[in-house]
C-alpha cells in the first residue's frame, strides 16, 4: 500500500506550476531553436535567438521572420464603461479610435509616472483588446473601479499571437491565401477565414515593434499550428525564420522605440523616488492629449509640460564603431560635467551607424556631448571618450514600412 | 472656458453643523453662499426632529467640544446661542455603586483611584492644551516646501519640546496606547477604566484593546469648553443650529431644505476640471465659482464627482477608506421621569459599561457583523435640560449603543432591529426597573437607517473612522487633506476632514479659513 502511494507521487511534478508555460506555437519553436537560447517572459518559456542574433535581425530587414507575441498581455474589455475607463486611464483621446483600428499608449500613475505602454485594438463599439508587456489586470482593476458596465478578461493564455516582419511579409500572406491584405493600411485591422474556421477568423493588424513592413496575427490557440504551418510553407521561399529577443531589441532600437527595463522602468515597480520616467522624459509628448479633460497622471503632466521635465530621451549618432553600451554622457571631452547615460546602444548594420538611445538632463540639451564607452579587446579593458550627434528622426522609418499597398517580391 | 458668470460665489452641500459654520464664515466675508440640505431639517446628525409627536431629538444630543472660538468669531450668542452647564457622568453599577465623575473630581471611588484621577486628568490636559491650536489650523501637505506648511510643522514641534522633556516623552509614548492600558497604568475601580475610556471609543471602531487614536480622540474631545463633558445648550442642540442659520441668514447667504444634490457637476475642456456646480435630484442646475461639499468623503468623490473625474490611485483611497458606523440611536419617548436606582435625578450622561471587558467583549461581537450580546450604551434624558424636547411633565431618553455593525450578518431585518431593542431596553431597565411601563414609544435607529436618513456613508458619526491613517495631514487621504480637492473649485468642509467628527466645527472653520485665503 505504501510502496504504491509512493510510485504514484513519484509521476506527480513536484515543481508543476514553477516550470515555464509553453507558448502555443512551441512545437515548432522548439524545432528550430538550435541553439536551446531559451529565457523567459512572463512565464513562458520564451527564445532569446534560434540560431544567430544577427542572422534573424536581417531576415527582418531584408525578408521575414516571426516573433512570438503570445507571452505579451492581453486584456479584453467590454461593456458600455470600457471606453470610458480606457480613456481615463491613457494619455491618449481613445474616443476619436475608430473601429477596426489599433493606437500606441501609454498610461501613467496619479503623478505621471509612466506606467507601461502597450496597444488598444477597437473591436466593436463596445469592446476593445489591451495588449502591453507586462501583467496589469491589477491595475486594470484600479482602474475600473466605481464603473459600473465592464466586463475585463485576461486572455494572455486565450490567444494565439505571431508578429510577421519585414519587408516581404505582404508577399507571403497573400501567397497564404489572406485575400485583400494589400489594401491593410498601418494600423488597421482585417479578419479573414483560415482552415474553414468564419466563427474564428485570423484577425491580423498592421502593426509591430520593429519600425518596419510588418504585421500581427491573431487566433484561437487551437489554430495556431494550423497558421503556423500554412505561413511557414508561404514563406519558404522567401526565407522565413523565427527571431527571439536579441533581434527584436535591434529592430527595435533602430526604429527608435522603448523597452521596459531599458529605456523605463515602470512605475508601479520602481522603489527609488524619482527613478521612473514620464511620458515626456521618454519623448511620448505625441502620446499626452491635452485637449482631453482629464486622464490620469494630467495634472501631474501638465506642470511637467509647463516646467519642463528633468531628462529627455534623445537618439545619439555616436563616433567610431564600439557600441557605447551602458556609457555615461558627459558634457565635454574632459568627462568633468556628467549629463545622463546610454540606456541602449549597437552597431546598426542598416544604417551603418553607432547608435544608441539615452537619457540626458535637459538643461544639457542643447551643449555638446560626449560618451565614455568601455570596450574589451582580447581580454583587455579599454575605454575612449567620443562626440556623440542628437538626431531627431528615427534610425530606421523607410517608406516601404508605411507604403500601401506595400512592395512586391 | 465658462461664458456665464456663476449664480453665486459658493454652494456648499449639506447644511449639518460644518456646511453651516463654514457657510457662515464665508457669508460674513462677504461672499454670496447658498448652502443646499437635502432633508427637512438643518444640523445634519446634529438635526432635531420629532420622533414621536411632541418629542423631539437629534441623533447627536449633546455638546461636548464644539469650539469656543467658533462661538465668538461668529457671535452665536447674540443669536441665541447659550452653552449649558456641563453634565457629571455616571458610571452606572447594578448594586448602585456608581462613579461619578465631574470636571475635576470622581465619586465613589477608593481615595487611592481618586487621586490618581487628580494627576491623570492633569497630565491629559497638559496634552490637550499642547493640540488644541491645531485641531483649528490646516494640516500642512506632505512634501509641501511652502512656508505656511513648515510653518505648521515647526510649530508642532515646538509645542511638543516645549511640554518639557517628561511630558513629552510621555505623551510620545501614549500618543497610540490602547486605552486599556492606560486605565490599567493608573486606576483599580473596573467601572472607572471603563467610564473614562469611553470618551476615546465612542463612535469608533476601537475598543479598549486597540492600539490606534483612542486616546487622540480623547483629547481632540478635551479641546471643548468642559474639558470635554456632555452639555446641552440653552433650547437644545436646535439653538446651536439656528444661530448659525442665522448668522448666515443676516450675512445675506441662503439656506436651501428639500434639496438633495445628484451630482456634482464637472466641466472639462482643454484647461482641465472645473467643478461648476450642482444638480439637484429633481434636475435644477445651479453654478458656482465653489462647490464646498460637507458630505463626507466616499459620497462626495465616488456618488457626487464621479471616479471618472478623479485619478485612479485617489479614487482607490477614497474607498479604501474605513466608513462603517458601530453606534446605534435609541430613543425612548416615556410618560414620566424614569427612576434609576440610586440616583436621586438622572441629570447626567449615564454610561452601562460595568468594565472595560465588557466593552471589548461587545466590539468582539460587532467586528464579525454580529449584534452585541450585552450592548455599552451612553445614555441621557435631556427633557431634563431642555424641557422643549418633550411634551409637559414627560421625558425622553436618548442612548447611544455600542457596537452595533453598520453590516450586520444577515442583515437589519425588522426582526434583528426589534430584537436588539428588546435587549437595549431590558439592559436599561435592569438599571431603572419601572422604565418598561414608562415607555410610550421606542424607535432604534441603526447605523444603516442613520446612513439613509442623514445621507452619511456607513452611518459613521466621523464620517470616516478617526484613526492614525485618516487623521492629520491624511484625513480623509493625501492630496484632499487640506480641504481643496484634485478638482479646482471643489473642496470638502465635513467631519471626513481634519480635525473630525463630534460636534466642535473645526472642518468647516478650516474650509472656510483655507478658501478665504485662497483668495
Amino acid at each position: 500500500m505504501k510502496a504504491n502511494i509512493k510510485a504514484k507521487k513519484s509521476k506527480t511534478d513536484p515543481y508543476a506550476g514553477e516550470r515555464l508555460k509553453q507558448s502555443h506555437f512551441h512545437p515548432r519553436q522548439a524545432e528550430l531553436n538550435l541553439r536551446e537560447a531559451w529565457s523567459s517572459w512572463n512565464g513562458y518559456k520564451f527564445a532569446d535567438y534560434y540560431y544567430d542574433e544577427e542572422y534573424e535581425y536581417f531576415c527582418i530587414r531584408n525578408s521575414c521572420a516571426t516573433y512570438d507575441i503570445c507571452p505579451m498581455q492581453k486584456y479584453s474589455l467590454s461593456g458600455a464603461d470600457a471606453e470610458a475607463i480606457l480613456n481615463r486611464m491613457v494619455t491618449r483621446d481613445i474616443t476619436k479610435l475608430k473601429q477596426d483600428r489599433v493606437t500606441y499608449v501609454c498610461w501613467c500613475t496619479d503623478e505621471g509616472r509612466l506606467v507601461d505602454d502597450g496597444t488598444i485594438f477597437k473591436l466593436g463599439p463596445d469592446s476593445f483588446l489591451l495588449t502591453c508587456g507586462s501583467p496589469s489586470l491589477a491595475w486594470l482593476r484600479k482602474s475600473a473601479f466605481g464603473f459600473d458596465d465592464v466586463q475585463i478578461v485576461d486572455l494572455s493564455d486565450d490567444i494565439a499571437a505571431l508578429s510577421f516582419q519585414g519587408p516581404t511579409t505582404c508577399e507571403v500572406l497573400k501567397k497564404m491565401g489572406l485575400e485583400g491584405i494589400e489594401t491593410l493600411k498601418p494600423f488597421n485591422i482585417m479578419h479573414f477565414d483560415i482552415a474553414g474556421s468564419s466563427d474564428q477568423p485570423l484577425m491580423v493588424s498592421r502593426t509591430g515593434f520593429t519600425g518596419d513592413l510588418g504585421y500581427e496575427l491573431w487566433i484561437v490557440p487551437e489554430l495556431a499550428l494550423t497558421l503556423w504551418d500554412a505561413l511557414y510553407e508561404a514563406g519558404d521561399d522567401y526565407g522565413i525564420q523565427p527571431y527571439g529577443e536579441a533581434a527584436t531589441n535591434m529592430a527595435r532600437l533602430e526604429a527608435g522605440f522603448i523597452m521596459p527595463g531599458m529605456e523605463f522602468n515602470e512605475a508601479l515597480k520602481t522603489i527609488h523616488y524619482k527613478y521612473d520616467q514620464t511620458p515626456f522624459e521618454l519623448n511620448l509628448d505625441w502620446l499626452v492629449d491635452f485637449k482631453k479633460p482629464h486622464f490620469n497622471g494630467r495634472s501631474a503632466l501638465l506642470k511637467e509640460r509647463d516646467q519642463g521635465s528633468e531628462y529627455r530621451l534623445v537618439k545619439l549618432d555616436i563616433e567610431g564603431n564600439k557600441p557605447a553600451e551602458e556609457s555615461y554622457l558627459y558634457a565635454e571631452e574632459g568627462c568633468e560635467t556628467e549629463i545622463g547615460y546610454v540606456t541602449s546602444a549597437m552597431w546598426s548594420p542598416v544604417v551603418k551607424a553607432n547608435i544608441a538611445l539615452a537619457m540626458i538632463k535637459s538643461k544639457y540639451l542643447k551643449g555638446d556631448i560626449w560618451a565614455e564607452i568601455y570596450y574589451g579587446k582580447e581580454l583587455r579593458h579599454h575605454n575612449k571618450v567620443v562626440r556623440c550627434q542628437m538626431q531627431e528622426t528615427p534610425f530606421w522609418s523607410p517608406d516601404r514600412a508605411r507604403a500601401t499597398p506595400p512592395l512586391a517580391f | 472656458m465658462r461664458v456665464n458668470l456663476p449664480q453665486y460665489d459658493n454652494i456648499i452641500i449639506g447644511a449639518g453643523h460644518n456646511g453651516l459654520v463654514c457657510a457662515a464664515y464665508l457669508a460674513k466675508k462677504g461672499q454670496s453662499v447658498l448652502v443646499l440640505e437635502a432633508s427637512d431639517t438643518l444640523g445634519g446628525l446634529a438635526a432635531t426632529r420629532e420622533f414621536y409627536p411632541g418629542y423631539k431629538i437629534a441623533v447627536a444630543h449633546s455638546l461636548s467640544h464644539f469650539s469656543p472660538q467658533i462661538v465668538s468669531d461668529l457671535n452665536l450668542t447674540d443669536h441665541g446661542f447659550k452653552s449649558g452647564a456641563p453634565m457629571p457622568t455616571i458610571g452606572l453599577d447594578l448594586q448602585g455603586k456608581h462613579v461619578v465623575v465631574t470636571r475635576d473630581t470622581v465619586r465613589g471611588v477608593t481615595d487611592k483611584d481618586a487621586s490618581s484621577y487628580t494627576d491623570y486628568l492633569q497630565l491629559l490636559e497638559r496634552f490637550a492644551n499642547m493640540l488644541s491650536p491645531f485641531w483649528l489650523k490646516t494640516m500642512p501637505r506632505i512634501g509641501s516646501k511652502k512656508l505656511k506648511d513648515l510653518t505648521t510643522f515647526a510649530q508642532l514641534g515646538l509645542k511638543l519640546r516645549l511640554l518639557g522633556k517628561e511630558d513629552m516623552g510621555e505623551f510620545m509614548r501614549v500618543a497610540t496606547l490602547p486605552a486599556r492600558d492606560l486605565m490599567d497604568e493608573n486606576f483599580d475601580n473596573d467601572l472607572l477604566k471603563a467610564v473614562l475610556s469611553w470618551d476615546g471609543l465612542i463612535g469608533s471602531k476601537m475598543a479598549p484593546r486597540s492600539p490606534n487614536a483612542t486616546v487622540l480622540a480623547m483629547l481632540y474631545r478635551m479641546s471643548g469648553e468642559h474639558n470635554g463633558a456632555s452639555s446641552i445648550p440653552q433650547g437644545g442642540i436646535e439653538s446651536l443650529i439656528n444661530a448659525l442659520h442665522q448668522v448666515i441668514a443676516t450675512a445675506g447667504g441662503q439656506v436651501q431644505r428639500h434639496s438633495p444634490v445628484a451630482k456634482i457637476n464637472v466641466q472639462g475642456d482643454s484647461n482641465g476640471l472645473q467643478a461648476t456646480g450642482v444638480e439637484l435630484a429633481d434636475g435644477t442646475v445651479l453654478t458656482a465659482g465653489r462647490v464646498i461639499s460637507s458630505a463626507d468623503p466616499k459620497r462626495t468623490f465616488l456618488q457626487l464627482v464621479g471616479v471618472e473625474n478623479l485619478e485612479i490611485e485617489f479614487s482607490n483611497r477614497i474607498n479604501r477608506l474605513r466608513s462603517d458606523g458601530y453606534v446605534a440611536k435609541l430613543h425612548l419617548a416615556l410618560d414620566g421621569l424614569p427612576h434609576f436606582n440610586g440616583i436621586d435625578i438622572p441629570d447626567g450622561r449615564m454610561i452601562i459599561a460595568p468594565k472595560m471587558d465588557s466593552i471589548e467583549f461587545a466590539f468582539d461581537n460587532a467586528k464579525y457583523g454580529e449584534s452585541p450580546e450585552q450592548p455599552v450604551m451612553e445614555m441621557m434624558l435631556p427633557s431634563l435640560r431642555d424641557a422643549s424636547l418633550a411634551p409637559e411633565g414627560k421625558h425622553l431618553l436618548s442612548a447611544h449603543i455600542m457596537y452595533v455593525p453598520h453590516s450586520l450578518k444577515g442583515g437589519w431585518t425588522a426582526q434583528a432591529k426589534a430584537s436588539l431593542q428588546e435587549l437595549v431596553i431590558d439592559t436599561i431597565a435592569q438599571y431603572a426597573p419601572e422604565l418598561r411601563q414608562q415607555i410610550i414609544h421606542a424607535e432604534l435607529l441603526t447605523p444603516e437607517d442613520i446612513e439613509r436618513s442623514h445621507h452619511v456613508t456607513g452611518g459613521h458619526w466621523h464620517h470616516t473612522e478617526l484613526s492614525m491613517d485618516q487623521m492629520l495631514m491624511m484625513r480623509p487621504t493625501y492630496e484632499a487633506a487640506q480641504y481643496s480637492t484634485p478638482i479646482p473649485g471643489l473642496f470638502l468642509c465635513g467631519a471626513g476632514s481634519h480635525p473630525g467628527g463630534g460636534l466642535m466645527g473645526g472642518p468647516g472653520h478650516n474650509a472656510a479659513r483655507h478658501i478665504l485665503g485662497a483668495k
